[in-house]
């Protein structure tokens, strides 16, 4: 690691000064993967304002139609959750499968959007269901917010605050794991919701996304069989040593089957 | 740049100064010289640094010092109480869960709070909670074997 | 004390320090004053360099010094050696090109040595290894073996033509090529054994220490065979006097093979350590251990198998070619040479063998022993072959194998591959497994796997391995550099304990307890009170180290002969105190006593005679302790039958192991808790290799694609089964224990009963290792077998 300043703010007002008074700083919140990154040498920030000193950001509520977890709230937590786990159930599976029991204990929700890498789960939850993401500016729709590998909406210095996910009437998340890091290699997060339909895809492509062909045919009937024949084009796929684009684009019908067959118990 | 950073480490109050580039795991064996804790990889996978804080097993490679500021931090070295081994460690020896020993301070962190999560743990859901682990050497047979057993004995 | 001896299950003496965090690893040692070296490696694979501009880093803080290749050379330091010479088809020796210890002129793979730093914290000497400049002028690497034999490859020696360390042959040409041309059938197979890389957990770490009033060097190390480590870097790398260096090999955490070997990092800290006058420590990460780790198998091969027309096997023809990577390691050359092709006659009878071996350079890590060494290759291509055979034959290849067997009355059995077989009894290990498997269930469980979609498998592999390596005539006359005997000590105190010393190192196979079994068993005296004292050249007198399952048929044996001496004058002292003629007494279960008569005299007070001499034999010497050297007549040939069976789901080509058996005979059996726990760990690595690990390369770039376990597939408790482990007991005729060795046989049964499995359920033998979920499910395409199952 290169050297940084350390700072742990209390506030949020606190930590955006905190980071617009650095020269590069950056947000830490549970530090699954940007200590990692520091720990090659492959990022130098010059600060480091960690988050989870701001009591507000951390916590878990269930009201009304919607979860609501804040941006610090452990995967552990929300795994562990007896509300979460009734009112989204796919959703405490899915924080319960992230990395590993040590990762979930350390790692976040604010900080895996944030970072947005193609391999993440919580991406999957979050466009599956159609989540809303607060940050210390705005809400920012899920549809809206990852736009690209590594890549978000959010700006220089926007903290997220906390997630706000509608409770569907049943969803399912099905992750095929990088057989060496476990990260996901394809994931699929498939919601039955107010607004319709939603199948999100996760670890297959350079960001999360929508597959708008599965979601026409579950809206016509939610079962795994609707979504026979259904065919996703290779070239939007990842392609590395452990799975080709024609593999990834393959197994994205089979694990979103096996979502359907989970979202129907 | 130092900082000051202070912890509960086995039931002692510590403070040393610190980078803050320091990791928890260097705070430990290079500060306090407690060596139990084991680095393994570069990539919070392979689990030989596992410590509790606060109660949970984290991989004391992937947090810094700094966020451990006031927390209470159990290792390897501080589980035997009064010259008795913790009932996971007797496990472990009693069912030949090691063998070059480097893993095994990570491993045992881990099991115990699988079986504080889990206490009474299927083999299948005792291999998947060992996913953060890695041993080389037992084939993790005995492992799962000595998890088990240590659950049985944690339960009392 | 009948529960401590031998083939009791006896928990081990060293765990106490493991499990409560109080082992010595070399990472856990500091010396006073100590500095920390980092090294800064090539990104290139293959590249010359033009220039190297320290002035920034050398002004970095905490920085002591920064060493090229040229400083090194100008001490004139050698470079690495290897310590086996093969010889070629023409008899000429192997090609051994230069290997400095930090690179002069050309990098050969990614992650070779350009310089190092020595400063005063690790994190400044990595600092500081960023400043440094590097002009590369970049070439075009080469880093497989079938492009690297090409014409106008690259050549990544210039003192290595076409690339070629050797092209070796061994066996009789015209009796195969006489038994192929009157085979009823030949079966012919292709075979890639995969490169791996052997990830013990504990990295590798050196620290180099020099006292200046002694002129004595310390290096303390990660590393399987301390004794040997020193006379190398004595006798070839430094020319120092072996009595003015002395190798601590503490607690070390898993070697498997890649702890055997002098590296270039422990040498660096050594030299520089004496040349700063100061500690200096490197301890590597696990990138540089994927980048410098000397890497296991990479074999690329053809084999036929002639038949006659029952079935029985006629002549095995292998053309092999084995990676040597970029330079040739400690004993690189041994191991696809005298480790492979002395064991492809497996457990059978086949009447003639030939193998043609081409060892070859590219730019890559170095290549050199792996748990097995060369012995898994040998059985990768004998079980995939003779499984292939009993497919094309459509015989059951249960049969097939009994067919051919080396029968329980032809021992000793001299194989046509130099080998002299022991023991064994290889068709009861068979029917043993086979019940144990449920084979007869297997048809039944195929279906009901079918009618969910998914495809079975079952896959055999009857192995066999040379241990106890070796007569030191033998290899001697093969071209090793050293002798292969063992040393061991056994010391009494006054007080009745007893010191064991031996030249065997334990890095997770548990000698402070097996040879204290061993010692308490022969001599009589309660385990605690023995501790085995192993890894530290200033302690342990001599000694070979341990590798190739060797350390209890060489080391154990060598105490068996220190024990004996023990007993001779024990027998002396004793009888002088009963006053009886020696050739009455007896000695049994730790007392001496006189043939007929109730006078006895333990152990203790025989010991304590020897210290306090007051009332002793005028002829004899005082004290009690002897020492002993064995130099084994022979290999030993554990062998054994390991059974897979898989199920594969057609719809992502994830296979699961459903079943392991191994039924394995290592001879007599000292302790089968520790035995049954070295097949498991071998079991799972074999496992890794069929199913999950595998190094690649970029063969455009030449860098490492599975530098991190990001990338580099480890076995995880949830891919592995439970294993069923049983065993059968023909003791060794030719040691004095009776045993054979264990700690390989799992990774050398293993990857061909896996992969026999999966091309059992994929119907095809078209897959190589590691069968990832992607490659299984790409025969699973092309075959159609998805929509065959559903």
């Amino acid at each position: 690691m290169y050297a940084f300043n350390y700072h742990r703010p209390a506030s949020l007002a606190d930590a955006a000064k905190l980071l617009g008074s650095a020269t590069d700083g950056k947000f830490l919140a549970g530090g699954q993967t940007l200590l990692p990154t520091l720990k090659q040498r492959l990022a130098s920030p010059s600060d480091l304002v960690d988050l989870n000193g701001i009591a507000e950001l951390n916590g878990i509520t269930v009201s009304g139609g919607s979860v609501t977890i804040g941006a610090t709230t452990r995967h552990a937590a929300v795994a562990a959750s007896a509300e979460v786990k009734k009112a989204i159930p796919a959703l405490a599976a899915l924080a319960g499968g992230i990395g590993d029991p040590q990762v979930r204990n350390m790692g976040t929700i604010g900080g895996s959007l944030a970072n947005n890498d193609p391999a993440a789960d919580y991406p999957g939850a979050v466009l599956g269901l159609g989540a809303t993401i607060h940050t210390s500016k705005r809400k920012i729709a899920a549809d809206d917010f990852f736009t690209g590998m590594f890549e978000t909406a959010l700006e220089e210095g926007e903290i997220i605050t906390k997630v706000e996910f509608p409770i569907p009437k049943r969803a399912g998340y099905v992750k095929f794991p990088n057989p060496a890091s476990r990260y996901v290699m394809v994931g699929a997060f498939v919601a039955e919701t107010a607004n319709g339909v939603r199948v999100a895809i996760n670890g297959a492509g350079p960001c999360a996304f929508r597959h708008k062909e599965m979601e026409a045919a579950l809206a016509k009937s939610f079962s795994a069989d609707a979504l026979k024949g259904i065919k996703t084009d290779p070239g939007s796929m990842n392609n590395d040593i452990h799975a080709s684009s024609e593999y990834r684009a393959h197994l994205v019908g089979v694990i979103a089957k096996r979502a359907v067959q989970a979202a129907l118990g | 740049m130092t900082i000051s950073v202070t912890m509960t480490v086995n039931g002692q109050s510590v403070t040393r100064d610190v980078e803050p580039r320091t990791l928890l795991v260097q705070f430990l064996r290079e500060n306090l010289g407690m060596t139990g804790t084991h680095v393994g990889c570069d990539t919070s996978q392979c689990g030989a640094c596992v410590v509790h804080v606060n109660g949970t097993s984290v991989k004391s490679c992937t947090i810094l010092a700094a966020q451990a500021q006031g927390a209470k931090v159990t290792t390897v070295e501080g589980l035997a109480q009064d010259g008795k081994l913790h009932p996971m460690q007797e496990a472990f020896r009693e069912n030949h869960a090691l063998q070059c020993g480097f893993c095994t301070p990570g491993m045992i962190m881990s099991a115990i709070d699988l079986v504080q999560r889990n206490p009474n743990p299927s083999e299948e859901t005792v291999r998947h909670e060992l996913e953060g682990n890695l041993c080389r050497c037992t084939g993790y047979h005995n492992i799962v074997k000595a998890v088990m057993a240590g659950a049985q004995a944690m339960r009392g | 004390m009948t529960n401590q001896g031998i083939g009791q299950s006896v928990r081990r003496k060293e765990d106490f320090r493991f499990i409560t965090g109080q082992g010595h690893y070399t990472d856990d040692i500091n010396r006073p004053g100590q500095l920390h070296a980092a090294f800064l490696r090539s990104p290139h694979a293959f590249a010359k360099i033009r220039a190297i501009r320290l002035d920034t880093a050398k002004k970095m803080p905490g920085v002591v010094a920064i060493y090229t290749g040229q400083d090194v050379a100008a001490d004139k330091v050698g470079g690495l050696i290897c310590g086996w010479t093969v010889k070629d088809k023409k008899g000429d020796p192997h090609k051994a090109p230069r290997h400095d210890i930090i690179a002069i002129d050309h990098v050969r793979h990614v992650g070779d040595q350009v310089a190092v730093v020595i400063a005063q914290s690790l994190s400044q000497a990595k600092d500081a290894a960023e400043a440094i400049e590097v002009d590369y002028d970049v070439l075009t690497p080469v880093v497989d073996v079938v492009t690297a034999l090409k014409p106008g490859a690259p050549q990544v020696h210039p003192d290595a033509p076409g690339n070629l360390c050797y092209d070796w042959e061994f066996g009789d040409k015209a009796a195969t090529e006489a038994a192929f041309a009157k085979a009823a059938h030949v079966t012919r197979i292709d075979l890639l054994n995969n490169r791996l890389s052997p990830n013990p957990m504990e990295p590798r770490s050196a620290i180099g220490e020099y006292d200046p009033g002694t002129d004595t060097t310390t290096v303390y190390t990660t590393s399987q065979n301390p004794h040997v480590l020193r006379l190398i870097l004595c006798a070839f790398v430094f020319g120092l006097p072996e009595h003015k260096v002395r190798v601590i090999a503490p607690d070390v955490g898993g070697g498997f093979g890649s702890k055997i070997f002098n590296y270039p990092e422990e040498t660096v800290c050594v030299w520089a350590a004496r040349k700063l006058k100061k500690p200096v420590k490197w301890t590597s990460d696990r990138t540089e251990a994927f980048l410098t780790d000397a890497h296991g198998r990479d074999h690329v091969t053809h084999a036929e198998l002639a038949i006659d027309k029952d079935g029985k096997f006629l002549a095995l023809r292998v053309d092999t070619k084995a990676n040597m990577g970029a330079y040739l390691s400690t004993f690189a050359s041994a191991v696809p040479t005298y480790l492979y092709a002395l064991l492809l006659a497996g457990q059978y009878t086949t009447p003639a063998v030939y193998a043609e071996v081409k060892a070859v350079f590219t730019n890559t890590t170095p290549v050199d022993a792996y748990r097995g060494a060369g012995r898994p290759e040998a059985t990768y291509v004998v079980e995939r072959i003779v499984e292939a055979a009993a497919r094309e034959l459509k015989m059951d290849p249960v049969e097939l194998r009994k067919k051919n067997f080396v029968p329980v009355d032809a021992f000793p059995y001299q194989t046509p591959v130099a080998c002299v077989y022991d023991s064994g009894q290889y068709a009861k290990a068979l029917d043993e497994a086979c019940k144990a498997a449920d084979y007869a269930g297997f048809a039944k469980r195929k279906a009901e796997s079918a009618k969910k979609g998914k495809l079975r498998g079952i896959g055999f592999c009857a192995y066999i391995e040379a241990c106890g390596i070796a007569p030191s005539s033998v290899v001697g006359s093969l071209g090793a550099g050293v002798g292969l005997w063992e040393s061991g000590q056994i010391r009494f105190n006054a007080t009745g304990s007893v010191f064991v010393y031996t030249g065997s190192h334990s890095h997770g196979q548990g000698h402070e307890t097996t040879f204290a079994q061993i010692v308490s068993d022969k001599l009589g005296v309660p385990i605690e009170n023995i501790e085995v004292v192993h890894g530290d050249t200033a302690q342990v007198p001599m000694g070979m180290g341990t590798y190739g399952s060797r350390s209890l048929a060489v080391g154990g044996s060598a105490l068996m002969r220190a024990a004996d001496k023990i007993i001779e004058k024990g027998k002396r002292i004793a009888a002088h105190l009963m006053e009886a003629s020696v050739d009455d007494v007896v000695f049994d279960k730790g007392t001496f006593s006189v043939k007929g008569t109730d006078k006895q005299v333990p152990m203790a007070q025989v010991a304590f005679t020897a210290y306090v001499p007051h009332n002793y034999p005028a002829d004899l010497e005082p004290g009690l302790e002897a020492s002993a050297f064995y130099d084994p007549v022979n290999f030993t040939f554990p062998a054994g039958v390991h059974i897979a069976e898989v199920e594969i789901d057609s719809d992502t080509g994830v296979t699961t192991v459903a079943n392991w058996v191994a039924v394995d005979d290592f001879g007599k059996v000292i302790n089968p808790m520790i035995v049954e726990g070295q097949v498991h760990g071998g079991i799972a690595q074999g496992i890794g290799q069929a199913l999950l690990e595998g190094v690649v390369y970029d063969k455009e770039s030449g860098q490492l694609l599975t530098a991190s376990f990001l990338d580099y597939c480890m076995p995880r408790a949830d891919n592995l089964p439970s294993y069923k482990v049983g065993m059968i007991e023909t003791p060794c005729p030719h040691n004095p224990l009776g045993v054979k060795g264990c700690g390989e046989a799992g990774a050398i049964a293993a990857p061909a009963a896996l992969m026999n499995a999966i091309t059992d359920a994929l119907g095809t033998e078209e897959i190589t290792m590691p069968a990832t979920p992607l490659k299984v499910w790409k025969v699973i395409q092309s075959r159609h077998l998805a929509a065959a199952a559903e």
